[in-house]
């Protein structure tokens, strides 16, 4: 009886914060997403709610983000999380693998310092620093004309590609983190029986080590995936006009087309599709758990 | 037994930094044979052997397995499989694909692999738990995975890291001898690396008792206990009586002693020239000693006047603590052969500790090396 007490009395400080600043907005959010704008961006006083639900005008915001020019952006937000969800992946299981298994133990702390320190300056100052690098007469043009590979600057900035790469810059080390807390918890044994019972490398790679920080690989996943989603302030630095994320579209209707109604209804789809992808991982992780406790 | 090298280890070093974990062993490991690494941990008894796997590479010398050079040889590239302390059974696979995991880069068809599988897990007396995970499994059958695991690629060298380490005494001794039986059955080479001696001398043909990197003593395990070499093998094997004396003389058969408390006595010569005046050093294992209420000298066996320090009990036997003229100490054992009756000497008394000539073991002394 006691330990529940203490257990709620421990909880409660978290529960008190997510209410206020993630739970209440979020209610706020889900309201104002049936609401009705007026001339000015502010809300309009709805008269007879009775009458208003039956007309169902309430949904209007819902129906219009899936008009296909939504749909368009919402699609192009999908693959580019994908795209850096993978390649964030693919980049950082070797450099969490080297950290975590080929290091020295005493030059870990360094090297994971190397991956943390970016944190250490805003994202918008990063994100402005790769326009410096990206841009026509940035670093890589400069450095390119130099050495005479090419003779007109490459239009590196303000498309696609700038943001894909802003992007998995950004996520990288999220990905790198859950990688190297699993391959570190990995039991050298392990690999070791594996090359013992005759597997080279990349069968040692494939058939244990990857399979045993399934874990860490899905939490990356998850952590990158996410975010990527939602972004905004990088493709509104790097892609120009040309590239809208489903981040800016929401952060328009905001800040700019003056719509909460329509904005609140877009953040409220994205807001659902996270969850259902961190309950979908839940399950994976609580279906794992099961396996190692029976 | 044949005489064929199973593995030939010549000049083998490995340093960690400036410590020398191994330093220039050179040894012969016969084919066929359960050949037994004994030693205390930080000997370099796992280093060693973790370099006939492969897992360490030797900082010198080399290493050879039925006659091919495999000192740089990838540990997937050597026809050695080892058992390792915790067994690294992969957690994420059932017992049969554990066991079946190292088949398909040994030429097994995929066909073969379930009857593979089946017959390695017979061997150990696991038929049927192919579908099992690791953790629904106890620590003995977790062995016997491990085993199986690498029984079932036939490997000409099998290598083991302390496998019973974490079993319970009795289940210890019950799989010290299975594993016995099983090498002696498929004729496969053992090397099996161990702290306890009492575990190399039950399953061992030959034992070699390593310490601080060096090889101190190779020889049939019987011989190793009996007839220790050096005073830490005396010791490791658990003898811990020694005697510092002075030579008289000898002569072609024996040497002339004189023990502490002033008696003399003869000792088998051992191959050895003594001069006189010389020290000379043996040892006499606690249960070859006899604690005496009178002087057995003058009937020609070696006395030394001894007080009691001490008695313990220890249920099938009774330990006494003595002290010599000198200090040295001793321990005694003897059987308890009789209800318990109470102690035969008090703290304090005087007695005379007796042995036979045969069983004083002449050590060569850390100088002679």
């Amino acid at each position: 009886m006691r330990r529940d007490r203490a257990g709620v009395l421990l909880a409660l400080p978290t529960w008190a914060t997510l209410g206020v600043f993630f739970l209440l907005p979020l209610a706020i959010l889900f309201v104002v997403s049936f609401a009705r704008r007026d001339t000015y961006g502010g809300l309009k006083p709805i008269g007879d709610l009775g009458a208003y639900l039956a007309s169902g005008k309430f949904l209007e915001h819902y129906a219009r983000s899936l008009h296909p020019i939504y749909l368009k952006i919402f699609w192009r937000s999908l693959w580019m999380a994908v795209v850096t969800t993978l390649v964030c992946l693919v980049v950082s299981f070797p450099a969490a693998y080297y950290i975590a298994v080929v290091a020295r133990a005493r030059r870990r702390p360094l090297l994971l310092g190397l991956v943390v320190v970016p944190f250490w300056t805003s994202f918008l100052i990063r994100t402005y620093a790769w326009m410096f690098i990206l841009r026509t007469e940035g670093l890589v043009n400069h450095a390119l004309l130099a050495a005479g590979l090419v003779h007109r600057p490459l239009e590196l900035l303000y498309n696609d590609f700038a943001v894909l790469i802003g992007l998995i810059y950004g996520e990288l080390p999220f990905m790198i983190l859950p990688l190297y807390a699993s391959l570190e918890k990995l039991d050298r044994s392990l690999l070791e029986a594996s090359a013992d019972l005759g597997a080279p490398r990349a069968a040692t790679l494939r058939r244990v080590t990857v399979p045993m920080t399934m874990p860490g690989i899905v939490a990356g996943i998850v952590l990158v995936f996410v975010p990527s989603l939602g972004q905004f302030i990088v493709s509104d630095l790097l892609g120009g006009a040309k590239t809208i994320l489903a981040g800016n579209l929401i952060q328009n209707q905001f800040a700019i087309a003056r719509n909460k109604p329509f904005g609140a209804a877009v953040a409220f789809e994205l807001t659902a599709a996270v969850l259902l992808l961190l309950w979908a991982y839940a399950r994976y992780t609580r279906r794992r758990g099961e396996d190692v406790l029976l | 037994m044949s005489t064929v090298s199973a593995v030939e280890i010549r000049g083998l070093t490995k340093r960690f930094g400036d410590v020398a974990a191994v330093d220039a062993v050179t040894l012969d490991i016969r084919a066929g044979e359960f050949f037994s690494l004994l030693g205390p941990s930080g000997c370099g008894k796992t280093t060693l052997l973790r370099m006939i796997g492969g897992f360490e590479l030797p900082t010198a010398g080399s290493i050879r397995i039925h006659g091919e050079d495999v000192t740089r040889t990838a540990p997937y590239g050597r026809p050695v499989n080892m058992v390792f302390q915790h067994y690294a059974l992969f957690p994420h696979l059932s017992v049969g694909e554990n066991v079946a995991f190292g088949m398909r880069y040994h030429g097994v068809p995929r066909g073969d692999e379930p009857r593979r599988v089946a017959a390695a897990l017979a061997l150990v007396q696991l038929t049927g738990y192919e579908s099992r995970r690791p953790d629904q499994l106890s620590g003995g059958q977790r062995q016997r995975v491990a085993l199986a695991r690498a029984l079932a690629l036939e490997p000409e060298v099998l290598l083991l890291d302390e496998p019973l380490g974490a079993l319970d005494q009795k289940l210890r001794k019950e799989v010290q001898v299975q594993l016995k039986q099983l090498q002696r059955s498929l004729g496969i080479t053992f090397v099996f690396v161990t702290h306890d001696q009492e575990e190399a001398l039950t399953m061992s043909d030959r034992i070699a008792v390593m310490n601080r990197g060096r090889v101190e003593q190779l020889d049939e395990a019987a011989r190793v206990f009996e007839r220790p070499a050096t005073e830490f093998v005396a010791t490791f094997m658990g003898a811990s009586n020694f005697f510092d004396v002075f030579v008289r003389g000898g002569d072609a058969a024996s040497v002339s002693i004189e023990l502490p408390g002033g008696a003399a006595a003869r000792l088998p010569r051992e191959g050895r020239e003594w001069n006189a005046g010389e020290r000379l050093r043996f040892v006499v294992r606690p249960e070859k000693l006899d604690l005496r209420t009178h002087d057995l000298s003058t009937r020609g066996v070696p006395s030394v006047p001894v007080t009691v320090e001490d008695r313990v009990y220890q249920g099938v036997g009774t330990v006494w603590l003595v002290r010599g003229p000198g200090g040295e100490a001793f321990s005694v054992y003897e059987q308890n052969e009789r209800p318990d009756e109470g102690a035969r000497f008090a703290a304090g008394a005087r007695a005379f500790l007796c042995f036979r000539t045969r069983d004083a073991i002449l050590l060569s002394t850390a100088g002679d090396r």
